[in-house]
């Protein structure tokens, strides 16, 4: 099937050519409606996790901010987002770092050990969620780790690697060595190089992997509640708790701001990939 | 050219190429170097270089990520508890047939075993591993650290009665201690105590004449120096009623003690003793421990310890697929205790049944995505990456709304008049909500790579097969579906390796029959605390994992993993 229904097509066709993007439009329907009906019961006057009938008449009284504010007031929600605002860059500035470094040793030409070193860092995220979560509880505990700012960290720093490793070394299969060599060439040493040739290229990679690692790190509620204790408490888990309790619609307020938030980051990463691919359009070979 | 001139050309070529090797040698770098042995440095060093890049990470990941998986790979076969809490018992069982109730020497061993655990507080920790076992050892054990003195008092007041010597600690220090230890824990005492208490040593040859007491007191000594919040010193302490036990025993000659090799301060004391315990009132090792819990006089407790004294046991794994390891070999658990299997078969249906609503559903989007000019599939490919991008609680928050009886589309139904407000539809707590949920939640791990494939195949095959007067569905089915294959299998396996590792969202909409293996791992961790089994449990469905994840790396390739 074409995007175009040709003149002389039959009335079957016709019909399954409509049929079927009536039911593409469901699927779409189905992807995007349980995203959208939370934004405007996060509005909701009501302490209800429905539609009263007010919202329905669009009664302007029916509609009310109290669950942001509760969120922007509440101790225990800017506790928790404070601790994820505390967790997670610092978790991404460690796998950004030791993954980019990595992916540059890895995208060499004759690297020994190739495959099996790829499977390791991919490994964290293969391995089950609840694995990686039960594995580390045993083993921070043995060594201190459990329950403290730096057990966390680590843990999700080691989760963010595989996203920073698969979009660097991408980059990396586009990036034209013979520039670092003319780098090279006209005296500049390995350090320069890599500040000023290599990486303004593989820049929009390394960010858009940061940006992964970040998210990761944000969203991640099963290891932090092995490895956290109460004092590292973040937002997913204040709302895992809140959701397995149902103590408020907070929680609807607190999922449209993140919905926001991945909005902003998916045009990041959006924009970054198009200049990337323009970047390496314009480089030869 | 004949054969033979043929021959004598490249003969002569070969000389004239020995010729020449011998004139000029190896071919050489700019530097003098043979460029073989340059070539292969700079080889080496350009390996060097990439793995000393690489080291940070791996190192890295090797203590935060390999090492965690490796301890609980460890954790799931390990069961040194019992051997490290009931030593004496655990070799005092060693020979035993299991048909009828230990010895005396066996129930003497863990007396002393039971006193020390008891005194440090690991006999209910102990407790509670065996319970997993066999229920009620739990109750057994924690009854017992508060009865077991009751094992030895009777000696202890009978010693006291003949002679009153026998309660002083120093009577036991002049007996048991080594003279130098005497004096360092004299001067320890003496002096602020801040440093490290000496460790208490024997007197030389005391064990050979008192072999069990030797120990028992041995036992009581270190005990008393490292537990509780301020040490406490054997010179100033009367040993555990145990002790007289082992006295009593090794003086009734049950132990091999030899009395009269011994010279040494209170021999004459002894001596008295030894004469007088045959007149001691005496009750069997056996009755005395029934007083204390009536489980040490029947069998389960004791098959129980000697089943699981071994260092390690396949008893947790066994435990994850519903058997257990008995004196009489491996059975199969009671019906209503097997569980395991139940949630392993109903979390890999789960899992397919998702794989196959997300092929259903993703195949047309894919399909749709790839066949529409490039403008119009990127700001539809949005709705898919933006449900991808949006954080996973958020998702499963939605859902909750949405499903449950008071919620968004109950309310719907009920308005529109499909059911009665009376019959709202159960729709959570129930494997309905975990497969809705989840197939939502990962519909676009397989429409992506379904995608990605799908853009690859070039349109001109599907036109020449209706050029060749192939129906619409013939050419789809036989030409454009099997090309599309490759991608099925991707997405498939990204899908079924990420759902049966779940456990936020059939945490929260699964209710109780709609939750998988991960969630079960995650209660034995903080809630039943029965660490080794949430282990085993892990490393079954790792290895599961493992095994696809070989699997898509021979199929797709790790490297081609791609992200949004």
């Amino acid at each position: 099937m074409d995007h175009r229904l040709p003149p002389y097509a039959t009335t079957g066709q016709r019909v399954w050519f409509y049929a079927f993007r009536v039911i593409c439009g469901l699927i779409f329907f189905f992807l995007m409606a349980p995203i959208l009906v939370v934004i405007p019961l996060s509005f909701n006057a009501q302490n209800f996790f429905t539609f009263t009938p007010g919202m329905l008449a669009f009664d302007p009284d029916a509609y009310s901010l109290r669950h942001y504010r509760d969120f922007f007031t509440n101790p225990d929600w800017q506790q928790a987002l404070s601790n994820s605002l505390k967790i997670a860059p610092v978790a991404t500035l460690l796998s950004v770092s030791l993954g980019t470094l990595a992916a540059i040793g890895l995208s060499q030409s004759h690297v020994p050990f190739k495959g099996a070193i790829m499977a390791v860092m991919i490994s964290p995220m293969i391995v089950p969620l609840i694995i990686s979560a039960a594995g580390m509880y045993f083993f921070y505990s043995r060594v201190g780790l459990q329950g403290t700012y730096w057990g966390v960290v680590l843990a999700h720093a080691a989760l963010g690697i595989p996203f920073v490793i698969i979009t660097v070394t991408a980059t990396m299969v586009g990036f034209d060595k013979s520039l670092t060599r003319a780098a090279a060439s006209l005296g500049a040493n390995p350090v320069t190089t890599f500040f000023r040739v290599q990486m303004p290229l593989i820049l929009p990679g390394v960010i858009s992997g940061g940006l992964f690692a970040f998210i990761t790190s944000f969203d991640e509620v099963v290891v932090v509640i092995f490895v956290g204790s109460a004092g590292q408490q973040t937002l997913p888990w204040q709302m895992f708790t809140g959701l397995r309790e149902q103590i408020s619609p907070t929680i609807l307020a607190v999922a449209t701001i993140l919905v926001v938030v991945s909005i902003a980051l998916l045009t990041v990463v959006e924009v970054l990939r198009r200049r990337s691919e323009r970047l390496r359009g314009m480089s030869p070979g | 050219m004949s054969d033979a001139t043929a021959g004598n050309l490249s003969q002569a070529a070969a000389e004239a190429r020995r010729e020449d090797a011998a004139q000029t040698g190896p071919m050489l770098a700019a530097d003098g170097r043979p460029l073989k042995r340059s070539l292969n440095r700079a080889l080496r060093a350009q390996k060097l270089r990439a793995l000393a890049l690489i080291a940070p990470l791996l190192i890295f990941l090797l203590v935060t990520f390999v090492a965690p998986i490796l301890d609980m790979l460890f954790r799931s076969v390990e069961n040194q508890i019992v051997s490290e809490t009931l030593p004496r018992t655990v070799i005092a069982l060693d020979g035993w047939d299991a048909t009828d109730l230990p010895d005396d020497a066996t129930y003497a061993a863990l007396a002393h075993d039971f006193k020390e655990a008891a005194e440090r507080r690991i006999h209910t920790r102990l407790g509670s591993r065996l319970n997993y076992e066999a229920t009620g050892l739990s109750s057994i054990f924690r009854r017992s650290g508060r009865g077991i003195d009751g094992v030895g008092e009777p000696y202890a007041d009978q010693f006291a009665a003949l002679d009153p010597a026998w309660e002083e600690p120093a009577t036991w220090i002049a007996l048991m201690a080594d003279p130098d230890w005497i004096s360092e824990q004299a001067d320890w005492l003496e002096a602020a105590q801040d440093t490290p208490e000496p460790a208490f040593r024997l007197v030389p040859g005391i064990a050979d004449v008192l072999p069990e007491t030797t120990d028992a007191y041995r036992s009581f000594a270190r005990t008393i120096q490292t537990t509780g919040r301020t040490p406490e010193s054997p010179l100033t302490k009367e040993p555990w009623a145990t002790v007289y036990l082992a006295l009593y025993r090794d003086l009734s000659g049950a132990t091999g003690a030899d009395i009269g090799a011994y010279s040494g301060p209170g021999a004459t004391r002894l001596q008295t003793a030894a004469d007088a315990v045959a007149g001691f009132e005496t009750i069997p090792l056996r009755d005395a421990f029934a007083e204390v819990a009536d489980g040490w006089v029947q069998m389960p407790v004791w098959t129980t310890i000697q089943t699981f004294s071994d260092p390690y046991t396949a008893g947790y794994f066994l435990a994850a697929v519903d058997l257990q390891l008995t004196p009489q070999g491996i059975e199969q658990v009671e019906d209503n205790q097997r569980i395991y299997l139940t949630l392993f078969k109903r979390t890999m249906v789960l899992s397919l049944t998702i794989m196959g609503l997300c092929v259903i559903l993703g195949y047309p989007i894919a399909y749709l995505l790839s066949n529409l000019p490039m403008r119009t599939s990127n700001m539809l490919l949005i709705l898919v990456l933006l449900p991808f991008w949006t954080s996973l609680l958020v998702r499963t928050s939605a859902w909750k709304v949405l499903l449950q009886q008071q919620g968004v589309i109950n309310d719907l139904l009920v308005w529109i008049g499909l059911v009665g407000d009376d019959a709202r539809l159960t729709m959570i707590n129930n494997q309905t909500g975990t497969v809705v949920a989840m197939t939502h939640i990962l519909l676009p791990f397989m429409i992506l790579p379904l995608y990605s494939v799908m853009k690859t195949i070039p349109p001109s095959y599907v036109r020449a097969a209706k050029s060749l007067g192939a129906t619409n569905w013939t050419a789809f089915w036989r030409v454009y579906f099997p090309q599309s294959v490759p991608g099925i299998g991707a997405g498939c396996i990204l899908v079924f390796i990420l759902s049966i590792g779940y456990y936020i969202t059939p945490e929260i909409v699964g209710g109780r029959t709609g939750i998988f293996i991960s969630n079960r791992i995650a209660f034995h961790i903080s809630d039943s605390l029965n660490w080794g089994l949430a282990a085993a449990l892990g490393s079954i469905l790792l290895a599961l994992v493992l095994v696809l994840y070989w699997l898509y790396d021979k199929i797709v390739g790790i490297d081609n993993v791609k992200l949004g």
